[in-house]
């Protein structure tokens, strides 16, 4: 009784377990329920009830409300389809100028709309491709193919691989110096010699449009969301949402509106990348001291001034750290977007894992990930380049990255034209190396992967089956056994607990979508994969997080690891499992739990490096030991930035769980797959998406509203 | 007084979802508690004096005490909740927003706590910040600018950015800035604040150098009271919102209006701050010893020869008129009585 009366959570804790799991034993499995393999809406069954709203037939499986509540949201994904699908053929006809025929033409205005943005980033593309790959596309959009004809100059090469391997040297050397210079230098060399240039150049065409598009946006929607609370409060909620909602969730409805190919591609990233551009710009806004601001105001700035000549410039590094959060994730867009057919490295690497062809899926995939070190590395830098003095420098110091440049140029054209005569039969190395005429380790890394499925194919197999069997059908079943209203109870229950009322209600919302929804069974699928691996990832991340923490090189060695981790695209990590693993539960799991647990360790390191010197020497000067220091001292203060960890290691389960649908699992990623490839997918794919991300926001809530809690309770707020 | 730049009438400032509904409810008698209770912050409460042309008015308070709101209500930064405030005759309350910008980019100059520096601009860059907004040609406001470095010794730093300079440094840079467009009013808030004591002292001495030359009308804001009395030409005491006295630095030591500013006063080394002229005895101009003193002197700087006379010690002024005197054991009240034995 005293120890209740001591720690009154406690008891309000186990009540709230002794009613969830009296719910679960009470409320018994009904005789006809068995999880759904197929899709419901799709099968015919007598058993089915359906109810009719707004027009909209849903069919489902009826059972005890208190077992499953009825799918009262399932009209949703169809009306949202039907919507796009109304207001892109139906709504609003009007006449346009056809520029072919020569004559007006009646078309809904948003599919004219459409068209337009479409034909303008399709030009864009284009262009850029023009340039890194040669092409006429362009020049002929703006003269005619009689021009070209006519004009042989017109049929312009793209840059030599060695002008672009130069450049990237180059201004890796200005922003940051000769150690990125190497790198970037070396990575641009091993693309072009691994015959995967093409691809490469295509992706970074893609990034060169999306990335300064999303740039300008998701500044402007900063500047707007600054400058007027109403525009925050309008983007706020869909800021939350977008960076819980999958990425390739949003794939599908783009897919509607603005068809397959780059193009789709390009918006759809744009729509993913300025969400975090805004946060950044809108932080890095706020951070301008006032006082900054008032000498601009004093120094009679008007608004216009004040925003761009002294907020802007002094928020400088906010804002370029928003640019790397914009590359990063334009660039991870563009190796998923090939399942909407962007091309590009993504494309080959998608290509290569539907084979099964590891080797070469390894060598797109090394590309991809080398390519985002550089992207990274590179965008950083420039955000942490400070502005130097040029006035007293002469012509030639202050311009002599652009002469450099100039001088490669040359000498790449020099060398393309001696290749031109050295190679006169196949292809012209020095001027680029075709697609996968370059040297080639995949027989390698196949032979190898053949190797190890020989050697190690016993080992793999038993665990494989002893986790599948003995941890993960098991924790399923538990899973699936949880009736809705236990399940409501207790996250609703978690809601009152941590956050009063209001946290109650928020959770009771976004848990009432999805129980609702007709995919209930699946997202429980998707939490319990994602519950597998933030467990593991958080046991291993606290574990190595601690254990590298007790010596500064290995902590920075460690937080070195987790930056070069995360910037590769999720994707990637498939490769590797499926290597090992093949096409199994346990490859996702283990990419979850990879994934997942960058940053597990990355916030346990941070976490116990915020807790102040100043407490540190308290202790030690107290007599504690270091263990007594861990765990008295650092653990309870680093604690809630550990938490802030948890909730960053959900997500990014998460996020792998759903693409981890690719290998083959049975959960809400596996519908966004099928909606993919449907072509009424687009309400369920954004339905679905949702769904995940209410998954992730549920958590989200609960843990932010505690650490904000725990640490206005230690006063480190 | 006849022509005040700086003008105030029944200041207020009050922060809070309903001040002006509240504010005018009192009837100008604001109750800093009552305005709690609701919700409200009261930071100016009543605020009414004036500054003249070439005065320097320190605004002395503890944080929290309203100061620095007052500066920013005079400059406009934030706006007043009731009462009127006049530069030069004209209602700042009224002017739009150009005419505001107008004020600020001719009229008005700041100096900040914080420096508030343009961390992406040089020293001179930083300097001709206001003259380029103003709209004059580069090279001109750079031409004008590097007076302005050279006006407060940074000469050979111009092309240094803010984070390479010290923080004496980057408020020279703070106050050349705000300089830069020849203001007439200038305000200070708190400047020398964040700086290192020895620092402090020679910002201090570089300022009333640059005030003898330039005869601005000031307003300096700060929480230390020495430096407002060596500053001043006058000083206003604040707490909680109300200016609790504004008077010279002499009469605020020797006549306290307020318990609150007594306690200020008590511990401050009279023999700096008073003048001779402030302690001097007007009437009795007879008997007095060969030594004369002038009245400007600090009574610091003359006490020794004074109490080595045995007759009252002739007061004269800058003409060598004899003004005044002043007895020896007048001296050793001023700056030893009247302190701890009255507690």
């Amino acid at each position: 009784m005293e120890f209740i009366k001591k720690y009154p959570k406690v008891f309000q804790w186990l009540f709230l377990l002794l009613i969830f799991f009296g719910l679960c034993f009470a409320i018994e499995v009904p005789e006809t329920y068995k999880f759904i393999r197929g899709q419901a809406e799709f099968v015919k069954d007598p058993n089915q009830n359906f109810y009719i709203f707004l027009g909209k037939e849903v069919r489902y499986y009826p059972f005890d409300v208190f077992w499953r509540l009825p799918p009262l949201l399932g009209w949703l994904p169809i009306w949202i389809n039907d919507s796009l699908f109304f207001l892109m053929n139906e709504w609003l006809p009007m006449e346009f100028w056809n520029e072919d025929t020569q004559s007006y033409k009646t078309r809904p205005l948003v599919l004219q709309i459409t068209r337009e943005v479409t034909s303008i980033m399709t030009f864009l593309i284009e262009l850029i491709r023009d340039i890194l790959l040669g092409g006429l596309k362009t020049i002929v959009a703006f003269t005619s193919w009689d021009f070209v004809g006519s004009n042989s100059w017109a049929k312009m090469p793209g840059l030599p691989w060695t002008i672009v391997a130069a450049g990237a040297a180059i201004l890796a050397y200005q922003l940051s110096g000769k150690g990125l210079a190497l790198f970037a230098g070396l990575v641009m060399v091993y693309i072009s010699i691994f015959g995967q240039w093409k691809p490469s150049m295509q992706t970074l065409s893609f990034i060169l449009v999306a990335a300064p598009l999303s740039f300008v946006f998701g500044l402007g929607l900063g500047i707007a969301a600054f400058k007027n609370k109403r525009v925050e409060k309008a983007l706020y909620p869909i800021l939350l949402v977008m960076q819980t909602m999958p990425q390739y969730a949003v794939l599908v409805p783009a897919l509607v509106l603005f068809g397959v190919g780059d193009h789709a591609a390009v918006i759809i990233t744009m729509i993913v990348a300025v969400p975090p551009m805004i946060l950044l710009t809108l932080l890095g806004l706020r951070a301008v001291p006032p006082e900054v601001i008032e000498a601009g105001r004093m120094s009679g700035c008007n608004n216009w001034q004040l925003m761009f000549k002294v907020l802007i410039p002094t928020a400088r590094r906010d804002i370029l750290i928003g640019v790397n959060q914009v590359i990063m994730v334009c660039f991870s867009m563009a190796v998923i977007s090939a399942f909407i057919g962007a091309k590009g490295l993504g494309f080959n690497l998608l290509l290569a894992l539907n084979q099964l062809n590891i080797g070469l899926a390894l060598e797109a995939g090394l590309c991809i990930s080398l390519i985002a070190i550089l992207l990274d590395k590179m965008s950083l830098a420039w955000a942490n380049k400070q502005v130097d003095y040029f006035g007293n420098l002469t012509f030639y110091e202050r311009n002599k990255n652009a002469i450099y440049f100039g001088i490669a140029v040359f000498i790449g054209i020099v060398l393309a034209y001696l290749g031109s005569f050295y190679f006169k039969q196949g292809f012209n190395y020095l001027f680029e190396v075709p697609h996968n005429k370059g040297i080639s380790t995949a027989d390698f890394w196949n032979k190898g992967v053949d190797w190890i499925f020989d050697t190690f194919f016993v080992y793999i197999k038993a665990f494989n089956t002893w986790l599948i069997v003995e941890v993960l059908q098991p924790m399923r079943a538990l899973y699936l056994r949880m009736p809705a209203v236990a399940t409501i109870v207790l996250v609703v229950g978690a809601g009152y607990l941590i956050g009063g009322i209001r946290s109650a209600l928020v959770v009771c919302g976004l848990t009432l979508f999805i129980a609702l929804s007709p995919w209930w069974d699946r997202a429980l699928v998707t939490t319990y994969m994602a519950t597998f691996g933030v467990i593991v990832s958080c046991i291993i991340g606290f574990t190595v997080g601690t254990l590298c923490f007790q010596n500064k090189h290995s902590t920075s060695f460690m937080l070195g690891v987790c930056d070069i981790f995360q910037t590769f695209p999720s994707f990637v990590y498939l490769i590797p499992v499926m290597m090992l693993f093949g096409i199994t539960d346990t490859s996702v799991l283990i990419a979850v739990i990879v994934y997942a647990t960058i940053p597990a360790t990355r916030y346990t390191i941070e976490g116990l490096r915020s807790v102040p010197t100043a407490l540190h020497d308290a202790a030690t000067m107290s007599g504690v030991n270091k263990f007594q220091r861990l765990t008295k001292i650092e653990f309870p203060l680093a604690f809630p930035h550990m938490m802030l960890g948890l909730n960053q290691t959900i997500v990014f389960a998460l996020f792998m769980v759903i693409i981890g649908a690719f290998i083959g699992t049975e959960d809400l990623g596996q519908y966004i797959l099928k909606a993919l490839s449907d072509k009424n997918g687009a309400g369920i794919g954004l339905t679905l998406g949702i769904c995940v991300a209410f998954i992730g926001l549920i958590f989200d809530n609960l843990i932010r509203t505690w650490v904000d809690n725990r640490k206005k309770h230690l006063g480190i707020a | 007084m006849s022509n005040p730049v700086i003008k105030c009438e029944n200041v207020f400032k009050i922060f809070g979802s309903n001040a002006e509904k509240m504010l005018q409810d009192s009837n100008g008698n604001v109750d800093a508690k009552t305005f709690q209770e609701n919700g409200c912050i009261v930071g100016v409460n009543n605020a009414s004096f004036e500054v003249a042309k070439g005065e320097m008015l320190v605004v002395m308070g503890l944080s929290g005490s309203g100061k620095s709101t007052l500066l920013r209500c005079i400059s406009r930064l934030t706006d007043a909740t009731g009462g009127k405030i006049f530069i030069e005759g004209q209602d700042l309350l009224e002017l739009n927003n150009k005419q505001l910008i107008d004020l600020r980019r001719n009229k008005m100059g700041m100096v900040f706590q914080s420096f508030a520096l343009l961390p992406h601009k040089t020293v001179v860059e930083n300097i001709a910040f206001p003259l380029q907004i103003k709209g004059i040609e580069i090279e001109d406001s750079i031409a004008k600018a590097m007076d302005m470095v050279k006006l407060v010794g940074l000469e050979g730093r111009e092309n240094y950015f803010p984070r390479e300079l010290s923080g004496g440094q980057q408020q020279r840079v703070g106050i050349a800035r705000s300089l830069a467009v020849e203001p007439d009013i200038w305000f200070l808030d708190e400047p020398f604040s964040a700086l290192d004591p020895l620092i402090r002292k020679e910002m201090q001495d570089e300022f009333l150098r640059l005030q003898e030359k330039l005869q601005k009308t000031i307003m300096f804001i700060t929480h230390d009271f020495d430096e407002a009395l060596k500053l001043a030409d006058r000083i206003a005491i604040m707490k909680d919102g109300i200016i609790e006295q504004l008077d010279t630095p002499a009469n605020i030591v020797l006549n306290p209006a307020t318990e609150y500013v007594r306690k200020f006063t008590e511990e401050v080394p009279r023999e700096k701050v008073l003048l001779i002229e402030d302690v001097m005895d007007k009437s009795d101009t007879k008997d007095l010893s060969e030594l004369k003193v002038s009245k400007d002197e600090t009574i610091e700087n003359v006490a020794e020869k004074i109490l080595s006379q045995d007759k009252s010690v002739a007061v004269i002024d800058n003409d060598n008129k004899i003004i005044g005197s002043i007895n020896p054991t007048k001296i050793i009240n001023t700056v030893f009585g009247g302190r701890k034995n009255n507690n």
